[in-house]
């Protein structure tokens, strides 16, 4: 007969974090991961927790969210194909709206292959974990984004991961692997974080001297750096020697969903192996059928595009003179990341400037690096002159009543 | 190379991470005993590295919770 042991608790893992979030609402502040939208006005206004803010931390940078065709292609899709798939890109999930956008991707990427997955995650995690197999290497910036070690993580392959944004830690590294091993290099085109850009002309030339395929995260690129939008690795010369620009709809493109495109010649295969591709619902029709137009839209979005970067200079600018620390030392891209001394002063700061009227992302330890607390600021191309001027003032006037500056 | 050899390399390397002053034995765990977190066990992996022209991946790194396995996984990586 068994005996009963004690019964174990496995939550008990996480009593740090449950102890650190107690400290930080102790002090009376806002839970900053408990903010909700009551309701959505434009990409740049919504009412947070009952009152009337500028967004400012939704990485909605083209503001496609509510560009009426955008809106107009998703309802007709509602009604031609209903509100979900059902089922698996491989089985029953494919409609026409999948090839649609697809076929949008190959043109907007200039590439003759592109696979959509339902979430800009399983993009990562797909590709990253199917590609690089028993034996094989994975190199990628310690900084690099969730999914991208999750896809690590989930595959067989050896990890190395080497210094943030370090040209000469990347080439020391691959030059150590066994030559005739196969790897792949993962980079991002902006890391979210401080919103950095990666030197991808350096990496990519020395990915290739060494043998690795590489594969680039252009998340938060998409549709504003680069001449056609397609990102940094375009910005830098080198999309065409990148084999992998993988990305998201939930940014720039303003729907959900995330895709990977390439020109390998058996990139098809990937859609019968790739387990996060073919274990998952593929996305609904009115998502596909947004995210089509609102691709095509970004193709000929450049005053757009020249008014999101005149916001992000002003800002980085204004906020610079206002005193405050910042990730970048000029704006690489429209992430503006505002460095806080710590979670405490942080959390205050970002409940004072919500009470101004004005949302951010808090983003914290472990997400961020050097375990910096931030104050994440993402522009939007309908952001006005004078929306970016208020808010100057609305982070002068915070900064002031919390002590930051 | 030997294991006093790579210890004796090691421990020079370890000194300035060793920020509390703990007494290293084989049996010190990185992460209860010297308590190095995430970023640390970063920086010293790759200063170990740098001065052994090797790569410890992280999947190794995942098997290894004290001093001595270090000191022995980076024997065998050298040899």
């Amino acid at each position: 007969m068994m005996t009963d042991l004690p019964k174990t608790d496995l939550f008990a893992k996480f009593d740090p974090l449950i102890a650190m979030r107690a400290d930080v609402l102790a002090s009376g502040v806002t839970d900053p991961y408990g903010l909700v939208m009551d309701a959505v006005l434009s990409p740049t206004r919504a009412i947070c927790n009952g009152r009337p803010t500028i967004l400012l931390g939704t990485y909605n940078y083209m503001g496609m969210t509510f560009d009426p065709d955008v809106i107009a292609a998703g309802k007709a899709a509602f009604d031609a194909f209903g509100a979900g798939t059902t089922g698996s890109r491989v089985l029953n999930g494919t409609f026409a709206g999948h090839k649609a956008v697809e076929a949008a991707l190959c043109e907007f990427y200039d590439r003759r292959h592109a696979m959509v997955f339902s979430t800009g995650y399983q993009a990562l995690l797909g590709p990253i974990s199917t590609l690089a197999g028993k034996g094989d290497y994975i190199v990628l910036d310690i900084d690099s984004h969730a999914s991208i070690w999750d896809g690590a993580k989930l595959g067989d392959a050896e990890v190395v991961p080497f210094k943030h944004n370090d040209v000469s830690a990347m080439e020391k590294r691959l030059g150590r692997l066994p030559p005739d091993a196969g790897k792949l290099v993962v980079l991002e085109g902006v890391y979210s974080m401080l919103g950095d850009v990666a030197p991808l002309k350096e990496m990519v030339r020395v990915a290739k001297a060494y043998g690795a395929m590489v594969l680039v995260d252009e998340a938060h690129s998409m549709g504003f750096i680069g001449e056609h939008g397609r990102g940094v690795a375009e910005d830098q010369g080198v999309a065409h020697e990148v084999d992998f620009i993988c990305g998201t709809f939930s940014k720039s493109v303003g729907t959900v969903g995330g895709f990977c495109t390439s020109n390998h010649p058996k990139f098809e295969i990937l859609r019968l192996v790739c387990r996060p591709y073919v274990f998952t619902a593929a996305p609904p029709p009115a998502v596909v059928a947004s995210a089509a137009v609102s691709i095509r839209k970004l193709q000929h979005s450049g005053n757009k595009r020249a008014h999101l970067w005149e916001n992000t200079r002003a800002l980085h600018a204004g906020l610079k003179a206002a005193g405050f620390a910042l990730g970048t030392e000029e704006p690489q891209s429209a992430i503006i990341a505002v460095i806080m001394p710590d979670l405490p002063p942080g959390a205050r700061m970002w409940e004072a400037l919500l009470e101004e009227g004005l949302y951010v992302n808090l983003a914290r330890p472990p997400a961020t690096p050097a375990n910096m607390t931030l104050l994440r600021c993402s522009l939007c191309a309908e952001h006005s002159a004078d929306d970016v001027a208020a808010i100057i003032a609305m982070f002068e006037r915070a900064g002031k009543k919390v002590g930051i500056v | 190379m030997d294991r006093p050899a790579a210890q004796a390399k090691i421990a020079t390397i370890i000194a300035p991470f060793n920020k509390k002053g703990v007494a290293i034995s084989d049996a010190t765990s990185f992460q209860h005993d010297l308590e190095f977190d995430s970023l640390t066990v970063m920086d010293f992996v790759a200063a170990i590295e740098d001065e052994f022209d090797i790569v410890i991946t992280m999947n190794q790194q995942a098997e290894i919770e004290t001093y001595g396995q270090l000191v022995d996984a980076v024997v065998k990586l050298v040899n």
